[in-house]
C-alpha cells in the first residue's frame, strides 16, 4: 500500500457510506456519536455534520482507562470529556482514527459501559490497519491495510487533516 | 616497668612551649624526658623505641565530657566499647557526665565505675559527680563524699535546676569543697523541648525551636551567682555567639569562669544540617554561621579554654524516627582529632591551639596533674599522623554508637598509638 | 528534598512537601487536576487507574475532613483503601512508627497516605519503607502540607488564572501553620507578584521573612490591593499559654470584616483552608459571601488529591 491511496476525502466518504449501511442494517435509533480524541474526534466531526446525528457529538478521552498506566504512566494532557448524561440503552457510533491492536477501542467501551449500558455499540474507523492484538474488529472503515514491520500510521489536524507515517524501531501500542 | 623512647615525632607540647621534632623517654609509667635537637644528647636504653617520623606526638587528650553510657544504658555503650574508642581517639583521661543510670551521687556509684574503668584495663576515668541528688535539681549531693570517693568536680549534667536559689546553694556548697561547678546553661521553659536553633532552618522546616536566649539567659544567670557565691564555673558546650560574649565580659572582669565547646559546634551550623536527618539532632543545636564564627575566635582568643567531644553514643533504635522524636547526640570520639585538625586547616587556630586546648588547658580546669610532656608527669602521650586518610565506617571505628553525622565520609588524621601510664592501650 | 521526592528520572514518587520541587512538576499536578475535575462533573466519578492498588490512610492526628477528601480520592481513582486512626500520646510508646510500617508492608500496600503530629514524619516513613511505596505526607507537624497547598493554588489558578502578577495575603497563626509553609513555598515556585504574612509578632516564625514573604503587623496595610486573602485557622489546640490574650482580641485586630476586605482589590478572593471559626477569623457574612472561594477548595480537594495519587504512582510497577 502507498500513500497515494490514503487519500484523506476519499477515505471520508468511504467511511460515511458504509456507515450509512450500517446505520440501515443495524436499525441504528437517534444515535449518539462519540469521537475518540484526538484523531477519531476530527473524523467524528466531519461525520457528525454529514450524516445530520440529532443528538450532539460526544468527545472521549481513553487516557484514564488505557491499560498501560504502569509502564507509561500518565497522560500529561488529557482533554475533557463531553459525554452525555444518560447513555443506558442508547445506540451508540464510536469513531477513531486508527484501528490497530485494538486496546484503544477497548479502552473506550469500558469506559462507555461506566457510564451505563448502552443497547448497542457500531464501531467505525478511517483507517484500520492490521496487528490486532485483542479480538475486537471495527464495523466499519475508510479503508484496510496492511504495513511493513515498524511502521505506525497516524492522523494529524485538525485543520488540514493529513496522514503521517512513521517508523518505529519497536512496538508501541495505540 | 619497661622504658619507651619515642624518636623522630614532632613534638608538640604547648604548655612547655615546645613545637619541634625529637624524643620523648618514658620510664615506669612516667616522662622521663623531651629532648629536641636544642637539648644535649640524653643516656637512655630503651626496652622499646617507637619511631614517630612524619608524625607528631602530644600529651594525650583530655576530654571534658565524654559519655560512656555504663553504668545503666549498656545497649547504647559499655565502658570498654568507648574507653576502646577513646583510646583509639588519643584521649587518655576523660570525664564522665553524672546522669549515669544510676546517677553519681552515691560513692557506690563511683567505686562501680573504678572498677569497670580497671576491668576495661583503661585508667583515668573521671567521673563528675552530680550537683543535686538524683540530678533532680532540688536537694543538694554529697558533694563531700563524692569528692573523697575520687569525683573530680560537680555538674548538673544538663538537668535543670528547680530554682535559682537551689543552684545558688549547690554552687556555695561546691564551693566551699573547693570542687568545680560545670554547668550546662540552659533555660527549659524557653527551650520548651525543641530540636533545632530558633532560626531560619527551622522555620522552614517547621522543627520546635531553641532560642539562643535560653542558652545565653542561663550563662548570664550562673555568672552572677558565680560572682555572689564565688565558686569557680566551667560552662560545658557553649554554642552561641551571645554566651561566648558574656563569658568574655566575665573574664575580663576577673570572674574565675572556664567553657568548652564541642567539636562538632566548631564546624556545624545549621545550614549544614540534611532536613530530618537524625544524625544532626544535637542539644545544644547547630546554629548559626555568625555563632561558629564567634566560637573559632573565642577558641583562639582564650575565651573559650577548651575543646570537648561531647560524645555521646546511641543505639540504632533512639536515632530512627522523625527527627524531633529522636534523641540528641553525636558519637563524636574518634572525630575529635581530625575535626581539630581541621580547624587548623581553616586558618582559625594554630595546631598549638588546638593541642592546648585538648590537653593542658582541660588539665588547668580540673587541677589535675596532666595534659603536658613534663617530667614526672604520667606518661600519657598520644602520636597521631596528620597526612592519613580515613574512612568512618564499621571496620574503622571502635564506638557503640555510629550515630555521627560525619558517617561514612573520609576524614584526615589519625591516631597511630596511645599511651596511658607508659602503656600502648592503642595501635594501628 | 529533591532527591527523597523524586525517583531516578526525576519523576514525582513522594509527595512530602513543596519544598524542593520546581514548577514544572506543580504545574503538571494543577493540569492534572484540571482533567480529573471535568470528570467529576460526570455521573460516573470513577477512573480505573488505580484499580487493584491498595492505600493506606494512616491518620496519627485525628481528622475526619482530610482523611474523606483522601479516602473519596483513592476511591475514585478505583482503588482499594484502608483507613487506619492511630492515637498517639507522648506517654504510651505502643508499637513504634517503623514496626506499624513494616506490618502493613508485609499486606503488599501500595501508598501509604500520613498524618502525624510530629515535623519530619512523612520523611521518616519514606525513608524507611519497601521502595516500591508511595508516600504522600498529609500534613506532619508544623512542617508541611503539601496537599492543601496544592489545592490552594489549584482554586487560585482557577479564579485568577495567571500567578504571575498576584499579591497574596496569608493572615493569621503562621508559626503553627503547616499549611502556610506549604503554600508560601507554593506561591514562590508559582512567581507571584508578593507574599504578605500578616498576624501579631507572637504567631510569625522566627526569621520568617527567609520563606520568602513581607511581613505585616497590621492588618489593614496588609490588605491594601491584595488579589487573594488566605486565612489561616486559630489552631486553639496547638497554642500554648501566651500566644494571644483573647480571641476577642484577635478579631479586633486580625479579624477579617466587610470594611477590611474593601481594602483589598474588589475582585479578590478570600480562603481559608477549614474548619472556619467564625467570628474569629472572619466574620459569617463573609464565609458565605460572593468573594469566598471556600466551598470550590474542598471540591478541588478531591481532584486534586487524585492527581497526586496518580503521580506519584504511575512508575510503580516500572522498573527502576
Amino acid at each position: 500500500m502507498t500513500d497515494n491511496t490514503l487519500e484523506i476525502p476519499l477515505l471520508l466518504t468511504k467511511l460515511e457510506a458504509n456507515l450509512r449501511q450500517q446505520i440501515k442494517q443495524r436499525k441504528l435509533i437517534n444515535p449518539i456519536m462519540i469521537g475518540v480524541h484526538s484523531g477519531g474526534a476530527w473524523v467524528a466531526e466531519h461525520l457528525h455534520q454529514q450524516l445530520a446525528i440529532e443528538e450532539p457529538l460526544g468527545l472521549m478521552d481513553i487516557s484514564f482507562y488505557r491499560d498501560d498506566f504502569s509502564q507509561c504512566g500518565m497522560n500529561p494532557q488529557v482533554k475533557p470529556c463531553q459525554l452525555p448524561a444518560h447513555m443506558e440503552g442508547r445506540d451508540i457510533i464510536l469513531i477513531d482514527d486508527v484501528f490497530y491492536t485494538g486496546r484503544t477501542v477497548r479502552a473506550g467501551l469500558n469506559e462507555i459501559f461506566d457510564y451505563g449500558r448502552p443497547n448497542q455499540v457500531v464501531l467505525g474507523v478511517l483507517i484500520e490497519r492490521d496487528g490486532r492484538q485483542v479480538p475486537l474488529q471495527p464495523d466499519c472503515s475508510g479503508c484496510s491495510i496492511t504495513l511493513p514491520p515498524g511502521q505506525r500510521i497516524k492522523l494529524t489536524g485538525p485543520a488540514p487533516l493529513g496522514i503521517h507515517i512513521q517508523s518505529f524501531p519497536t512496538e508501541s501500542d495505540d | 616497668m619497661s622504658k619507651i623512647h619515642i624518636s623522630n615525632g614532632h613534638i608538640i607540647d604547648p604548655a612547655n612551649n615546645i613545637d619541634k621534632t625529637g624524643s620523648v623517654y618514658l620510664a615506669d609509667g612516667k616522662i622521663v624526658a623531651v629532648h629536641t635537637s636544642e637539648t644535649n644528647g640524653f643516656d637512655f636504653t630503651a626496652d622499646k623505641t617507637i619511631d614517630a617520623s612524619s608524625q607528631f606526638v602530644s600529651p594525650g587528650f583530655i576530654d571534658l565530657s565524654v559519655r560512656l553510657r555504663d553504668p545503666g544504658q549498656s545497649y547504647k555503650g559499655t565502658l570498654l566499647s568507648e574507653t576502646s574508642a577513646a583510646a583509639a581517639a588519643g584521649v587518655t583521661s576523660l570525664c564522665l557526665p553524672p546522669d549515669t543510670r544510676p546517677v553519681i551521687d552515691t560513692q557506690a556509684v563511683v567505686e562501680l565505675i573504678h572498677d569497670k574503668a580497671e576491668k576495661a584495663h583503661y585508667n583515668n576515668v573521671f567521673p563528675i559527680a552530680a550537683l543535686t541528688q538524683g540530678l533532680a535539681g532540688s536537694e543538694l549531693s554529697s558533694m563531700y563524699a563524692l569528692k573523697e570517693a575520687g569525683c573530680i568536680a560537680v555538674s548538673n549534667a544538663d538537668v535543670p535546676f528547680s530554682s535559682l536559689l537551689v543552684l545558688r546553694r549547690a554552687m556555695e556548697y561546691a564551693c566551699s569543697h573547693d570542687l568545680l561547678v560545670i554547668y550546662h546553661p540552659d533555660i527549659p521553659s524557653l527551650s520548651n523541648n525543641g530540636c533545632a536553633n530558633e532560626g531560619a532552618f527551622a522555620t522552614r522546616y517547621g522543627l520546635p525551636s531553641i532560642p539562643e536566649a535560653s542558652e545565653s539567659i542561663a550563662v548570664a544567670q550562673c555568672l552572677e551567682l558565680a560572682e555572689l557565691t564565688g565558686c569557680r564555673l566551667h560552662f560545658s558546650q557553649i554554642s552561641s555567639k551571645r554566651s561566648a560574649i558574656k563569658i568574655q565580659q566575665a573574664k575580663k572582669y576577673g570572674l574565675k569562669v572556664s567553657a568548652d565547646v564541642a567539636i562538632h559546634q566548631l564546624h556545624l551550623t545549621e545550614n549544614d544540617i540534611e532536613p530530618f536527618n537524625s544524625a544532626y539532632h544535637v542539644l545544644p543545636p547547630f546554629r548559626t554561621d555568625k555563632d561558629k564564627l564567634q566560637l573559632r575566635e573565642s577558641l583562639a582568643n582564650g575565651t573559650i579554654n577548651a575543646i570537648c567531644s561531647d560524645h555521646q553514643p546511641h543505639d540504632l533504635d533512639a536515632k530512627l524516627g522523625a527527627f524531633p522524636e529522636t534523641e540528641p547526640g553525636v558519637s563524636s570520639l574518634e572525630t575529635l582529632l581530625p575535626l581539630m585538625l581541621k580547624l587548623v586547616k581553616d586558618n582559625a587556630i594554630t595546631l598549638s591551639q588546638g593541642v592546648a586546648a585538648l590537653t593542658y588547658k582541660p588539665a588547668r580546669i580540673l587541677n589535675i596533674q596532666s595534659g603536658s610532656l613534663s617530667s614526672g608527669l604520667p606518661a600519657d602521650l598520644c602520636i597521631f599522623d596528620t597526612e592519613q586518610h580515613w574512612e568512618i565506617s564499621q571496620d574503622n571505628w571502635k564506638s557503640a554508637g555510629r550515630n555521627t553525622p560525619y558517617w561514612g565520609e573520609t576524614m584526615k588524621g589519625r591516631v597511630t598509638k596511645t599511651i596511658q601510664a607508659g602503656k600502648i592501650i592503642h595501635s594501628l | 528534598m529533591t532527591n527523597i521526592q523524586l525517583n531516578q528520572n526525576g519523576k514525582l514518587k513522594h509527595f512530602l512537601s513543596i519544598d524542593g520541587l520546581n514548577e514544572p512538576i506543580l504545574t503538571e499536578i494543577l493540569n492534572t487536576a484540571e482533567s480529573f475535575t471535568s470528570m467529576s462533573k460526570q455521573q460516573v466519578k470513577k477512573v480505573p487507574l488505580l484499580r487493584g492498588k491498595t492505600i493506606v490512610n494512616l491518620f496519627f492526628e485525628n481528622s475526619t475532613r482530610t482523611r474523606t477528601t483522601f479516602e473519596l480520592a483513592a476511591t475514585r481513582l478505583s482503588a482499594d483503601v484502608l483507613s487506619l486512626n492511630i492515637a498517639t500520646s507522648a506517654t504510651s510508646k505502643g508499637e513504634s512508627l517503623l514496626d506499624t510500617i513494616h506490618n502493613l508492608e508485609a499486606m503488599h500496600v501500595d501508598m501509604f497516605v500520613v498524618r502525624h503530629a510530629i515535623s519530619g514524619a512523612g520523611h521518616f516513613i519514606a525513608q524507611n519503607t519497601a521502595p516500591h511505596i508511595s508516600v504522600i505526607n498529609a500534613g506532619d507537624g508544623q512542617h508541611a502540607h503539601p496537599t492543601q497547598a496544592m489545592l490552594d493554588m489549584f482554586t487560585i489558578r482557577q479564579y485568577k488564572q495567571d500567578f504571575k502578577p498576584l499579591k497574596v495575603a496569608i493572615i493569621g497563626d503562621i508559626l503553627h501553620s503547616r499549611v502556610a509553609r506549604s503554600q508560601i513555598q507554593a506561591l514562590n515556585v508559582l512567581g507571584v507578584k508578593e507574599i504578605r504574612v500578616i498576624a501579631p509578632k507572637t504567631l510569625l516564625p522566627s526569621h520568617v521573612e527567609s520563606l520568602g514573604v513581607v511581613v505585616y503587623n497590621n492588618l489593614e496595610e496588609g490588605l491594601a490591593g491584595v488579589d487573594v486573602v488566605i486565612m489561616l485557622r486559630l489552631q486553639k489546640e496547638r497554642m500554648t499559654a501566651a500566644l494571644l490574650p483573647s480571641e476577642r482580641e484577635y478579631f479586633k485586630c486580625f479579624g477579617l470584616t466587610e470594611a477590611r476586605l474593601k481594602l483589598a482589590k474588589p475582585d479578590a478572593i478570600v480562603m481559608h483552608p477549614g474548619p472556619i471559626n467564625r467570628g474569629v477569623e472572619m466574620e459569617s457574612s463573609i464565609a458565605d459571601g460572593p468573594q469566598s472561594v471556600i466551598l470550590q477548595q474542598v471540591s478541588n480537594g478531591i481532584a486534586v488529591r487524585m492527581a497526586i495519587m496518580s503521580l506519584t504512582m504511575q512508575h510503580n510497577g516500572v522498573a527502576q
